[in-house]
């Protein structure tokens, strides 16, 4: 009797041991998370504040612009430093790069620097700023000191600026860009909107969808989900040039309406390489995100419950809206921010259908990547889109709470 | 000919496929303020009957009435008969008091007719208190107390019942059939209800339908099917009972028959039509036997073997080999403890005419 009386030894969790077999299992995926996804993150981040490009190659030219009062032309000692550093930067090869990063604050400064640097390689002795006013007209303009000035900063929140479409003005304050150069926040804005459309349109198209799966009997249900999946397995690109096929002037579309002479073959509809081909290639390519979460929900929503309306005197449109709707809410809640987080940074469909005024803020990301190499603007664009998917998120969180979404 | 007629089904059939029924020409006349119970075996048709009932299945052929009324054309939410579903169907995003106002809001009731009705609602059931509740913060017992609260607070004259205490266990499956009892009685609804629990079927119902491939074996108030069933199915369905199969030999005045069964000839009430030489199943309640009788005080008597007995408190429950068979069994209440009785005793079995039915022979059944 005493043996059993004893209290019985439980184990308490797995023993280190183990934990550290589990910890040495999922250090290949946390390695990989970490080069493919956190490292590239951070990178960009970075970029998007850290230039150090001018400050390295005139490090003297500019801390002494840093104690510059900024008014007039700065003084003696500045030109000379810098008719030094510019010589030095064409020797080693970094004069290029150092011109493209002012050119970007001072339009036309690329040429400037190579010129002058080409005409300071003969001259010995100054004084400097004669030089460099017979040199070249833009150095008596103080607009180009701040240029420098400015670009010398290591950390700066310019890139920032001018991704919300705002420039720090040589004494410091901050204003609007002008006129005919805000472009991203009309980007943003345009991006947002047609995120929106997109996630209504696959709400609109998907919740019947998803509802029809979740009534049907097993078997059935199987199959339409398999339908629903068939375009998830096809590659992205087949898809989206399949949409060209049919909506390009000389396409499918177009030829049947001509042809049964809806329109005329000079009024061919306009259907893509513009806003109407993104949104529709997009929510056809997303409308699986859209589907699924619903459909997950809407399975565990109890059949019984419409009869049971139906029984209290609910007409079918009351019972809908009252007591299946919310119910599914949860599942138009995950499948909504699925789609339109997704569709935020959407960047292939835009960029194949698109044409010029179907572009999204990703294809202007890829723009400051590719062809102007500004990373940091890139980087700085990145981190507008990032937070403001974070905003929505938490948002939603508070609104909805992410608890109660329906995406297992 | 309908006065006092609540439901009736006419003919009523059923079939998914078009081949097989599962409701087969069915003819039930409910009365106004009866408790009525489908009682039958899953397959039995019980709750397809009550889907046609509350209209969310047609019926193939034949027709419903309600008060005189076809109510085929009529679709569920305008036939007005409260439903309490298996899985208690609560919305469970609403609270207990959204739940029960919903039939009252869809109907466009004032908010404070609402309120009040509902708070009657929940008085009725004992759950005052509980309307800001959601149902997933319930009980089992007191989910179903919502469920019927929420089938009777529009105040329908029929109230339809699917296996309401499935998911409950036994002793709140007790106190529940009690309580939906008080209701029907303090109510005075028409109540339609289906299990496949025999003994919660005794418990509430005015008249039991048994029902068995789409078909009503009987019907009956519960004293009648236990006492005087009129099939063989119906006889082992309610209670325990032993079915001996045998051959009729002779018929005898006052539907009484003689009937031989494993060696024995025993008298038995003529419940079926029969004639000498059909084959037909007696059935004879285990405590309607009497072991080692007087001498002559019983028509049928026959010799038997204890094979062993089982001690179950209130009563002895005794397996003896007789008439040919092994599992003959006989209950008597334990006034007595065992009498003496030891395993391998030779006794003498003794019962009436009247406890012996000669019911339909049931093929597959020995």
């Amino acid at each position: 009797m005493t043996g059993a009386r004893q209290p019985r030894r439980y184990s308490a969790g797995p023993g280190s041991g183990a934990r550290l077999r589990a910890f040495g299992l999922v250090t290949p995926l946390l390695l990989f998370v970490g080069v493919t996804f956190i490292a590239p993150l951070v990178t960009m981040l970075v970029r998007s504040v850290h230039d150090p490009v001018v400050a390295d190659a005139l490090p003297e030219t500019v801390s002494l612009l840093h104690d510059w009062n900024g008014e007039g032309l700065p003084p003696e000692p500045v030109y000379a430093a810098a008719a030094r550093e510019l010589n030095q930067a064409r020797e080693d090869r970094t004069l290029g790069q150092v011109a493209g990063r002012v050119n970007r604050v001072q339009s036309g400064m690329r040429s400037v620097f190579t010129r002058t640097a080409r005409a300071l390689e003969d001259i010995e002795a100054g004084p400097w700023r004669d030089v460099f006013s017979g040199i070249n007209e833009a150095w008596n303009d103080p607009a180009t000191w701040h240029a420098i000035k400015s670009t010398g900063q290591r950390f700066t929140a310019r890139h920032y600026l001018n991704a919300v479409d705002m420039q720090r003005l040589p004494d410091g304050s901050v204003t609007r860009q002008p006129e005919e150069r805000r472009i991203y926040l009309r980007l943003f804005w345009r991006t947002l909107l047609v995120s929106s459309a997109i996630t209504f349109l696959c709400l609109l198209l998907g919740y019947p969808i998803a509802h029809l799966i979740a009534q049907a009997p097993p078997r059935r249900a199987n199959l339409l989900l398999v339908l629903v999946l068939v375009p998830f397995w096809t590659s992205l690109l087949v898809r989206t040039t399949a949409w060209i096929v049919l909506l390009q002037t000389q396409g499918v579309i177009n030829d049947l309406l001509v042809t049964l002479g809806l329109i005329g073959d000079d009024g061919r509809l306009a259907m893509i390489y513009n806003m109407t081909g993104t949104i529709v290639a997009m929510t056809h390519v997303l409308l699986p995100f859209m589907v699924l979460p619903l459909y997950s929900v809407m399975r565990t929503i109890p059949r019984d419950h419409m009869n049971a309306a139906a029984s209290l005197g609910a007409t079918p449109r009351q019972a809908f809206l009252r007591v299946y709707w919310p119910q599914s809410l949860p599942g138009v809640g995950a499948g909504s921010l699925l789609v339109f987080i997704l569709a935020i940074g959407f960047y292939i469909t835009p960029a194949l259908v698109g044409g010029s005024d179907g572009q999204l803020i990703s294809g202007m990301i890829a723009y400051h990547m590719q062809t102007s190499l500004n990373w940091g603007l890139a980087g700085a664009l990145g981190g507008v889109l990032l937070l403001g998917v974070l905003v929505l998120y938490v948002l939603y969180d508070r609104l909805v709470g992410v608890e109660r979404m329906g995406l297992s | 000919m309908t006065e006092g007629i609540h439901v009736e089904f006419d003919g009523v059939s059923k079939s998914y496929d078009g081949r097989t029924l599962v409701v087969e020409d069915l003819n039930l006349r409910i009365r106004t303020g009866e408790f009525v119970t489908l009682l039958g075996p899953s397959g039995s048709g019980k709750t397809t009957i009550l889907m046609m009932l509350a209209g969310f299945q047609a019926p193939t052929a034949g027709e419903i009435r309600l008060e005189g009324r076809p109510i085929q054309n009529l679709p569920a939410r305008k036939r007005g008969i409260g439903m309490v579903f298996q899985n208690y169907a609560l919305f469970p995003h609403m609270t207990v008091g959204g739940n029960l106002a919903f039939p009252l809001e869809v109907r466009g009731l004032a908010p404070d007719e609402c309120r009040e009705r509902v708070d009657r609602a929940l008085r009725l059931v004992r759950l005052e208190g509980f309307a800001d509740r959601r149902p997933g913060q319930l009980s089992g017992g007191q989910q179903q107390r919502v469920a019927i609260a929420r089938a009777l607070v529009f105040e329908p004259s029929l109230v339809l019942m699917d296996e309401p205490l499935g998911a409950l266990d036994r002793s709140l499956r007790e106190e529940m059939q009690y309580e939906i009892r008080r209701i029907h009685q303090t109510l005075g609804v028409t109540v339609v209800y289906v299990t496949h629990d025999q003994q919660e079927a005794m418990v509430m119902s005015d008249r039991i339908a048994v029902l068995r491939g789409g078909v009503v074996e009987q019907i009956a108030a519960p004293e009648g099917l236990y006492e005087e069933p009129e099939r063989a199915f119906v006889a082992s369905f309610i209670g325990e009972n032993n079915r001996l199969h045998g051959r009729v030999t002779r018929l005898l005045d006052g539907d009484v028959c003689e009937v031989e069964t494993g060696g024995e000839r025993v008298r038995a009430l003529r419940v079926v039509e029969c004639a000498e030489g059909d084959e037909v199943t007696l059935s004879i309640r285990p405590e309607r036997i009497a072991i080692d009788p007087e001498e002559g005080r019983y028509t049928n008597e026959v010799t038997a073997v204890v094979v062993d007995m089982t001690f179950l408190g209130d009563h002895l429950r005794i397996r003896l080999s007789a008439c040919g068979r092994r599992d003959f069994i006989v209950t008597i209440p334990n006034v007595l403890g065992h009498g003496g009785l030891l395993v391998g005793d030779t006794v003498r079995l003794g019962w009436t005419v009247s406890d012996c039915r000669a019911l339909n022979h049931e093929r597959g059944t020995e």
